[in-house]
């Protein structure tokens, strides 16, 4: 078992606190993470990759106690460990498409994946030296995915990655990470309420506000 | 990639607001960096200049121009003195040495001064070419002349009257080149040098000359011409003896008539002198005394107004660039927000993101430092390259000054408190809050 999360709660300022249910996913496997908006999804996922603390439970990640670690522990264990993938793609701007993947290897003081053979891969070959603004929507979001596969990761989180997609470019979004994933031997989950992505993962658990 | 290079790649991203900041910046330091050099090259040429002067002596009017005219030869002298008068002043027993000059003629602009080779002695002048003047119309120029004007050893010109450029020419008789001065940074690199006699003989001729035409027209009988001509004969023979007699090498040169010299460079013997002497000759003498130190320190605390007011402004446009910086880093960082989220997520330390704030506002001033410090000295040589004459042209506008490293810490110390804030923010940037909010 890779990835076991247990009797997570969390608060968020003002709001009374959520029970998530309990996450088990070994190296390899594909897991939905389904709920309507509002409920916890995205809270759940950021206790995950430790973005947020939990107030209660534990996350253990190969045998290491996530939610035990110290921030700057944190930090460089995420950045070996996990690779995310936001709803927005988030690139930044004042790069162009290469040196945004070029970052991770820098932060995270990990030399993952060959960065051109990755970009090839997912069709961005030709894109490489463009500026971030000139990519299209689909495109953007191909390059945070390559970005979050970039240090090689052993857990890949997708929060919504298709929210603001066509059908073609969720179709290859979800391809996308599915391959990718199985190819490096990572555990995938992808946070979702769209009806599109169900179709191509079996296992999902659900998350519903108390 | 690193931290560096992410940093540039921020501050190019943005070229329009980079450049105004680091503009303005510059701008700013240009000033501080042309008033440190003019400040320190002025105040150590004025001081090199008058070395060795204690007081100077000449017509009555104002002392500030007695001094800017006879050590500096920037103004105009305020008239002349009998010789008589001044023979007696160096016979004084408070006096160690006294030097006379004789000013009011120029070469193209360049100032000649008739003295002895005393001048010479007192700025530690030393001969590239040839050797000091022994008879009259022989003169050693400044290295700065010999320069500018292509002048070598036995070339020969005229001098006119007046301190500028523009005036009659003497065109009677023409100055032999006899040595070139080797340069030494100080104000003898801009003077023609030669014997008080070079000056008087130069202003004789032409009253003579005047005095000869006026004659003529008046008397046209024959046995005044035959008169005239022998007077004529008579001059150019006095002329021959007068013209080739060795003239003085010290102290004041000896003449029959009446003689004026410009003014006196004093050395006084003791102490006691400094007290006495400028009190015996401005009330018992027509001449006036100034002392070269009080004289210039009264002038420093003139121009000192100026130079507030300019330090002053250039202190305004360097908060100006500061809170500029500042404004810049802080919207930037607005937008950037998310940036900073990403990189904590891809694996990046708060620290590392207070470095990258810290390193772009660093980067923006030490830019603008370095720009700033190279403008103030091209903006200076500009200066010196086109003013020929005056003082300004000796200044040096590419030695650089320890201080100029203090410009570079000033301007450092800028960027990182214009950091501070926005780095601050970088520091507590929730990444779940961010990426989540969207």
């Amino acid at each position: 078992m890779y990835l076991k999360a247990s009797s997570l709660r969390f608060a968020h300022p003002g709001q009374s606190p959520i029970d998530f249910p309990d996450v088990e996913l070994n190296s390899g496997e594909s897991l939905l993470i389904l709920g309507k908006s509002g409920s916890g999804k995205t809270t759940l996922l950021n206790l995950l990759a430790g973005l947020l603390k939990p107030s209660q439970g534990k996350v253990i990640m190969g045998g290491v106690v996530v939610s035990d670690l110290s921030e700057h522990e944190l930090d460089l264990f995420r950045g070996q460990n996990i690779g995310i993938v936001f709803q927005k793609p988030h690139l930044i701007s004042a790069l162009n498409v290469r040196q945004n993947l070029e970052l991770v290897p820098f932060f995270s003081k990990k030399n993952g994946q060959d960065i051109d053979r990755l970009l090839n891969e997912l069709g961005l070959g030709k894109k490489a030296s463009s500026s971030v603004l000139t990519l299209s929507e689909g495109e953007a979001q191909r390059v945070s995915i390559a970005r979050a596969l970039a240090n090689s990761p052993r857990l890949i989180l997708a929060d919504e990655p298709t929210s603001s997609l066509d059908d073609e470019n969720t179709e290859k979004v979800i391809q996308l990470l599915k391959t990718q994933a199985s190819k490096i031997g990572a555990a995938l989950i992808i946070v979702t309420h769209d009806q599109r992505v169900k179709a191509h993962v079996s296992h999902f658990i659900e998350v519903k506000a108390s | 990639m690193n931290l560096f290079k992410i940093s540039w790649k921020y501050l190019t991203f943005r070229p329009l607001s980079t450049g105004l900041n680091i503009f303005l910046l510059a701008l700013g330091l240009a000033i501080i960096t042309v008033l440190l050099l003019i400040q320190d090259q002025f105040e150590k040429k004025m001081n090199q200049d008058a070395a060795g002067i204690d007081l100077v002596v000449g017509a009555k009017g104002s002392p500030l121009q007695l001094i800017l005219s006879s050590v500096y030869h920037i103004d105009f002298p305020t008239g002349n003195i009998k010789m008589e008068e001044a023979k007696r002043l160096g016979q004084n027993r408070l006096v160690k040495k006294v030097i006379p000059l004789a000013l009011g003629d120029n070469v193209q602009g360049f100032r000649i001064v008739g003295t002895n080779h005393d001048y010479l002695e007192l700025y530690g002048a030393e001969f590239t070419e040839g050797k000091a003047w022994e008879e009259p119309f022989q003169v050693a120029l400044g290295s700065e002349i010999a320069r500018k004007l292509n002048l070598k050893i036995g070339d020969e010109f005229a001098g006119s009257h007046g301190i500028s450029v523009g005036s009659h020419d003497h065109d009677q008789h023409n100055f032999v080149v006899t040595g070139i001065l080797a340069p030494k940074g100080n104000v003898v690199d801009r003077l023609v040098l030669t014997s008080i006699e070079s000056v008087w003989y130069t202003h004789d001729e032409e009253e003579a000359g005047e005095t000869e035409e006026s004659e003529e027209t008046v008397e046209s009988e024959e046995e005044e011409l035959v008169s005239d001509s022998t007077l004529v004969d008579q001059v150019e023979e006095s002329h021959h003896d007068k013209f080739h007699a060795p003239v003085a090498k010290t102290g004041f040169p000896d003449s029959d008539q009446e003689r004026e010299v410009t003014t006196l460079l004093l050395q006084f013997r003791n102490p006691m002198a400094a007290i006495q002497l400028p009190r015996m000759i401005n009330s018992g003498t027509s001449m006036q005394a100034a002392s070269p130190s009080f004289e210039m320190s009264r002038l420093f605390e003139l121009l000192g107004v100026g130079i507030s007011l300019l330090q002053g402004l250039a202190i305004v446009l360097i908060v100006i660039a500061g809170l500029g910086i500042f404004i810049a880093l802080y919207n930037s960082l607005k937008e950037r927000k998310y940036d900073l989220a990403i990189l904590r997520a891809l694996g990046a330390s708060r620290m590392q993101l207070v470095i990258l704030v810290f390193l772009e506002g660093i980067l923006l001033t030490f830019l603008g430092a370095v720009i700033g410090i190279a403008l103030g000295h091209s903006f200076l040589a500009l200066v010196v390259s086109q003013s020929e004459q005056t003082v300004v042209s000796a200044l040096q506008p590419w030695t650089f000054l320890p201080q100029e490293l203090w410009i570079v810490g000033y301007a450092l110390a800028v960027g990182v408190i214009a950091s501070l804030i926005p780095a601050w923010s970088a520091y507590q940037t929730s990444i779940a809050k961010q990426l989540t909010k969207a």
